[in-house]
């Protein structure tokens, strides 16, 4: 969000000083100091932004262009894929983000508590973070091959027949949703720890005098404090997961047939086919998808916030 | 504004080239005067032993130019990267980039520089020809051999069990039911690679056109469909009824194209339904069992009418950046390509797939079965290039919607009325009329 803040304070500026927003106050720089930040804005976020709007309602290629309105997001609707890449898409981002929330949880728990080699665990539960997720992607599917791979040699030691996985039509976006996950929850865990490291000791020191037992002052010290890092996890991971792409691309390529396909890569192979105007206009949709989903829940947490 | 950024880059790459031809020029005892062309090819492996064998060649007769190889990705990003520095005035002296509907997505009247008066052009096969034009205009030469869609066979387990290479899909389907009794998978699938799964529905074309030779035509013009024309929703109905029949390999799902390949040469496998262009691959993925592999026409209802489905080569070309020394060097570089020493060289570098698109190049003595079964048909004239090649219009999804149709995720009615679709998608994109 602070990334935004130098624009915000110059469309504020070029319309009306204070307009409608309760805390406006006058910047502390003159005009002239905000050139630079806004042109770079203006190049290369701004102006881009325009021209996909418009881009959006063309038919075109990288040698000309044909002006068609709103043709491509008529068909775009139309697009069989869409329907089922939509509903993958709201899937995989609810069971992404729902795990994530769940577990980084649980993890933070057990990475605050007393534990051996704390800062050790607390490094190892981060790694999977900064690892590429296009190999952590190409890793996973070598491992999940039905049947050489590990993870089902391992399976059938325990007498257990593994499903095929990222080739089995009912598996493969939740085998996708489940490696990202494992390979999101350190992000997760580290908000958590932030939010829980932060809440002072002395209040689990009285719910312990007042007989909270370990459950209670998990439900009502450290889960409602916790709050602020929880809204986060939940947007960010709401959001990484309607819009993500790579791990797919690496792992199913939106297969088999179009099983495992999300918004971002129906999106994708549009532009790979060349129907450039088309996958313009679906990253608008994903866009204002992203949006109507992820405001409101921003507003609602922030208004609780204010309340509480 | 493009405009300028074609132009900037045109001044950079030259000066850039006039750079490293000084620097090459003064290390030279001949003390330069060589003209450097640059040649873009894709990066598969047994490619560019072939580019390199033939620019080896080509230097060898004309010691005044320097050819410079280099390599880009394939497939669709490989596509958009040859576009995008067409688009920017940035390309290669000389490409190789596919014939067919994919030439035209590159607007060859823009971009690319006509050869139609070139003395070798009256050498290619007519078919091939047609595949590198656009409007009255010829743009390229053939970049290695004409190759044929069908089914790859394991000889050693038809003469075990006795059987003819069939004819009809009645035919075929009877062989299948006797290898699966003999315990071997009677056909292989390799949906890892997506690609490998749209064999059955596009070597298929030679029988929709033997029934409806203005098929292609209709195509185009909006007035058949796959979905409504019987001979043309046949392809998607053998997959679904091969499925159906528990026809396929075990790991089908996840099996990839050289594994295909390696069950189909040591007889793990009674069929393989592939393109011919597999044959260099064969010797990679099974290289003792390359004459254990045959190769038939995709079976269709009539036996009489039965014949191969054609792939063109992909082309050379020269895109319009190219001007001065370097066109005149490009152009002999095209020329040597489309010539009988290009082809020797071609096939001294890998096993060649099928027979060359020069009337004057001759199919080395010692090629795979496979291939020697393919230029039978050819010989015979039971032939007919795939439809990409009659048509602009090929629908991007057809991958996914026949490894959608062969794991039994949609049925073939559906999956044929889906690639309409998609099809209608691409013809519009394209700007032809009539959609």
């Amino acid at each position: 969000m602070t990334t935004f803040a130098p624009a915000a304070t110059a469309s504020r500026l070029d319309h009306q000083p204070g307009g409608g927003r309760p805390k406006a106050r006058k910047s502390p720089y003159p005009y002239w100091f905000l050139i630079p930040g806004g042109l770079i804005f203006t190049i290369f976020f701004l102006v881009p932004s325009v021209m996909a709007f418009y881009f959006s309602l063309t038919r075109w290629t990288l040698f000309d262009q044909e002006f068609i309105g709103l043709d491509n997001y008529v068909q775009f609707f139309r697009e069989p894929a869409l329907a089922s890449g939509l509903w993958h898409t709201i899937v995989y981002a609810a069971v992404t983000s729902g795990l994530k929330v769940v577990l980084g949880m649980a993890l933070a728990v057990l990475l605050t508590g007393p534990i051996l080699g704390r800062g050790f665990m607390r490094s190892v539960a981060f790694f999977p973070v900064l690892v590429s997720t296009i190999g952590v992607g190409l890793t996973f599917q070598v491992l999940m091959h039905p049947t050489k791979g590990v993870i089902n040699q391992a399976l059938d030691l325990i007498g257990i027949t593994g499903p095929a996985w990222l080739v089995d039509p009912d598996w493969a976006l939740l085998s996708v949703a489940l490696v990202d996950v494992w390979q999101g929850v350190g992000l997760a865990t580290v908000i958590y720890m932030a939010g829980i490291l932060s809440i002072p000791g002395e209040y689990f020191e009285a719910a312990k005098v007042d007989g909270a037992g370990p459950w209670h002052r998990f439900r009502h010290v450290t889960l409602p404090l916790a709050k602020p890092a929880g809204v986060s996890v939940i947007i960010l991971s709401l959001i990484g997961g309607m819009r993500k792409f790579d791990l797919i691309w690496a792992m199913t390529k939106g297969g088999p047939g179009f099983t495992s396909d999300v918004m971002a890569s129906v999106v994708y192979k549009q532009y790979q086919a060349g129907f450039y105007g088309l996958s313009t206009a679906g990253n608008v949709v994903l866009f204002l998808l992203v949006i109507v989903i992820v405001l409101p829940l921003f507003w609602s947490f922030n208004r609780s916030e204010d309340t509480r | 504004m493009r405009l300028v950024t074609a132009l900037a880059a045109g001044t950079l790459s030259l000066a850039l080239s006039a750079c490293s031809a000084g620097s090459l020029g003064s290390s030279d005892d001949e003390g330069g005067g060589k003209t450097e062309i640059t040649f873009l090819t894709n990066n598969d492996p047994s490619n560019v032993k072939v580019a390199e064998a033939v620019i080896a060649a080509f230097e060898a007769g004309n010691t005044d130019v320097d050819v410079k190889l280099d390599t880009r990705p394939q497939g669709s990003e490989g596509d958009n990267l040859v576009k995008t520095r067409l688009a920017t005035g940035d390309m290669a002296d000389v490409f190789e980039y596919n014939s067919g509907s994919l030439l035209q997505a590159i607007a060859p009247q823009t971009n690319l520089t006509p050869v139609t008066g070139e003395a070798w052009v009256g050498n290619l096969d007519p078919t091939f020809k047609q595949v590198v034009s656009a409007g009255t205009d010829v743009y390229g030469s053939p970049w290695g051999a004409i190759v044929g869609g069908g089914i790859f066979y394991n000889k050693p387990l038809y003469t075990r069990l006795g059987l003819q290479t069939p004819k009809t899909w009645a035919e075929f389907m009877a062989n299948n039911a006797k290898i699966k009794a003999a315990g071997v998978a009677p056909v292989e699938q390799t949906y890892s690679e997506t690609w490998t799964s749209q064999i059955l529905v596009l070597a298929d074309f030679h029988n929709v056109a033997a029934a409806q030779p203005d098929f292609a035509e209709k195509y185009t013009n909006n007035q058949a469909k796959f979905a409504t024309t019987p001979q043309a929703l046949a392809g998607f109905q053998h997959l679904e009824e091969l499925k159906k029949a528990g026809y396929w390999n075990d790991d089908y799902a996840s099996a990839k194209y050289n594994e295909g390949l390696n069950a189909v040469a040591v007889g793990k496998a009674g069929h393989y339904p592939m393109i011919t262009f597999g044959v260099p691959a064969l010797d990679t993925a099974a290289p003792d069992n390359v004459n254990d592999v045959g190769f038939f026409a995709l079976p269709g209802d009539d036996a009489s009418r039965n014949g191969v489905t054609l792939w063109e080569p992909s082309g050379i070309y020269i895109p319009k950046s190219t001007e001065g020394d370097r066109l005149t060097a490009a152009k002999r570089f095209q020329a040597f390509i489309a010539s009988p020493e290009g082809c020797a060289a071609n096939a001294s570098a890998a096993p060649v797939g099928g027979p060359f698109a020069v009337k004057t190049c001759k199919l080395p003595d010692a090629v795979a079965p496979a291939v020697k079964d393919l230029s039978a048909y050819v010989d015979a004239g039971a032939a007919s290039p795939a439809l990409e090649f009659l048509s602009p219009i090929k629908g991007p999804a057809l991958e996914q919607i026949t490894v959608e149709v062969g794991s039994g995720i949609r049925g073939a009615t559906d999956g044929a009325k889906l690639y309409d679709e998609d099809v209608k998608k691409q013809a519009q994109q394209l700007g032809i009329k009539g959609w």
